[in-house]
């Protein structure tokens, strides 16, 4: 099975001598929505972030549409990827963060178009169009010339998204996208992620939204202390939990 | 009286300046007449050209340094981060005044400077120290490479303060590390960086001074070469005085602007400057007094 779009083969990584992620496997397939779930602390974000190798794994391997993440392979050994291939890899990738991260002195419109001009080398005037279509697609066409400290949570956060869709990825991660938002502005994000996956978008979504998750998500993932504990289609996972643990935290959240 | 305190506070500062401004302008030793006479001579004037030169060329090695010193310091590479500090440490760690005249007297240690390959490889330029390092080029040397140190220390604070999610978002986005510094996180170290760089600039012009030592005719050194013909030291010093206080003025004011311009996006809306400050009481005092009329009009 290699047309996989992420795939994780005992993923592991500590910082010092903390051991965050102790042998993550799992699988994404392109279009699939997966919900990654669990404890502070189970590791999920850290998995999420080691994906576009914000974070560098320590152990394992994990390959995106083919390719290893942040290493390349020549033989039996593996080479760390020079700083200039890492950025063209993560271009391919688009992540939300929970804290938006939106770059405060550009505007919506400058957000947006700034990586597809500074990384993507397109022509400016080409660039802006194309932002102008994207924040129109997540509702905020009014908003271009707006500064981030000048929009609402939900507002920067779906600027944030068409900020990642501008560089066209065939991936994205969405980290905890909906846990900084007022509860009244959560919708407005979870709307715009909903029609993503419509569209057919690859999504990897750190989340404590059990709605969003049994509505969109192919799968849902349970990830506890650094493992995965289990894994299934939502309504299962949701529905019937087999391990206690899974158990035990949905009856905390749902 | 509600304030009696304020009041008493005003009186003691009225005097104690009515005294200031008697003395000053009746002590004939000021000599305001000689201050006069001097204040527009063409020698003067030109150390104010110099020192201006000297401000602007000093800064702005400083700043290129500085930026340089600060990205190398913050780099994963140790040994680059480490030389960085090691530039920082001989250059804040000796006085300003030392290193002026070590670089004028730089020909002692190295009588013939020469550009080319080392080791005794082929040159390409070569000439003697004296007629390279000239007391302008000294000057320039120890005062920009001096400056390099103390800017570096200002762009690391500037980088450090920006919000390390930043970095990650535009990492995310395909940015390379350089990139990420240019486009997203010196932009935003600006606001940090600019205020104590205002500071710098400011003191740099008062240094330009020290100059003085090597003879270099700077503004302080234009007045000290005329006193020492015409004896009036005191006013002289006071004509360069009043044109360090006249330019740095002018910076203070240049860097409330700049400071403005950089502040964007930080707050959603920008404080008035004084000028529109004054402009709206002016316009919303008319406005009071046109109110005023038309009231008292209606009540008759």
């Amino acid at each position: 099975m290699n047309d996989a779009m992420v795939r994780a083969e005992e993923v592991r990584k500590s910082f010092g001598r903390l051991e965050v992620l102790k042998g993550i496997s799992l699988e994404v397939r392109p279009s699939e929505v997966l919900c990654l779930l669990g404890p502070s602390g189970s590791g999920k974000s850290t998995f999420l972030r080691c994906i576009n190798h914000l974070e560098a794994i320590d152990g394992g391997r994990l390959s995106v549409d083919g390719d290893l993440v942040g290493y390349r392979q020549s033989g039996d050994k593996l080479y760390e990827l020079r700083d200039s291939e890492v950025a063209r890899k993560r271009a391919e990738i688009g992540m939300v963060f929970q804290r938006f991260n939106l770059f405060p002195h550009m505007t919506a419109l400058e957000n947006v178009a700034e990586a597809p001009v500074c990384v993507g080398g397109q022509h400016r005037n080409a660039a802006r169009t194309a932002a102008r279509e994207l924040l129109g697609m997540v509702g905020l066409a009014d908003k271009e010339n707006a500064y981030p400290a000048q929009l609402s949570g939900g507002q920067q956060q779906r600027v944030a998204i068409a900020r990642a869709l501008a560089m066209k990825p065939k991936l994205m991660l969405f980290d905890e996208p909906t846990s900084a938002l007022d509860p009244e502005l959560v919708g407005e994000v979870l709307d715009v992620m909903r029609r993503l996956a419509q569209e057919g978008m690859t999504m990897i979504v750190v989340s404590h939204e059990i709605g969003f998750a049994r509505e969109v998500a192919d799968t849902a993932v349970f990830m506890d202390g650094g493992v995965v504990v289990e894994s299934g289609p939502p309504a299962e996972l949701f529905g019937a939990p087999r391990h206690e643990r899974t158990r035990a935290f949905l009856s905390k959240v749902l | 009286m509600r304030h009696p305190g304020r009041w008493v506070a005003g009186a003691v500062v009225l005097l104690l300046v009515t005294i200031a401004v008697h003395s000053v302008a009746t002590n004939p030793r000021f000599g305001w007449g000689t201050f006069g006479d001097f204040f527009f001579d063409h020698r003067i004037l030109h150390g104010v050209v110099v020192t201006i030169e000297l401000t602007v060329i000093s800064m702005a090695i400083g700043i290129v340094l500085g930026v340089l010193l600060a990205v190398m310091r913050l780099s994963p590479n140790p040994l680059v981060a480490a030389s960085s500090w090691t530039y920082v440490w001989l250059f804040r760690g000796t006085p300003v005044l030392v290193q002026i005249l070590f670089w004028s007297f730089i020909s002692a240690l190295y009588p013939r400077i020469s550009f080319g390959v080392p080791f005794g490889g082929p040159e390409l330029l070569h000439g003697s120290a004296n007629a390279v390092i000239t007391p302008f080029v000294a000057a320039i040397l120890a005062l920009g490479l001096n400056e390099g140190a103390y800017m570096a220390e200002i762009v690391r604070a500037g980088i450090i303060s920006v919000d390390e999610g930043q970095t990650e978002a535009a990492h995310a986005l395909g940015m390379t590390r350089l990139k990420t510094m240019r486009r997203i996180v010196l932009p935003q170290a600006m606001r940090v960086i600019i205020p104590p760089t205002g500071n710098e600039t400011i003191s740099m012009l008062k240094t330009t001074s020290l100059v003085s030592v090597i003879a270099y005719s700077e503004l302080l050194y234009s007045a000290q070469l005329i006193y020492s013909v015409n004896y009036r030291q005191i006013s002289l010093l006071l004509v360069a005085s009043a044109w360090y206080l006249i330019m740095t003025t002018v910076l203070s004011i240049a860097q409330y602007y700049i400071e403005r311009r950089f502040s964007r996006g930080a707050s959603r809306n920008l404080p008035d400057t004084p000028l529109q400050r004054l402009r709206r009481t002016v316009f919303s005092f008319r406005h009071a007094s046109v109110d005023v009329s038309g009231a008292s009009g209606a009540g008759r």
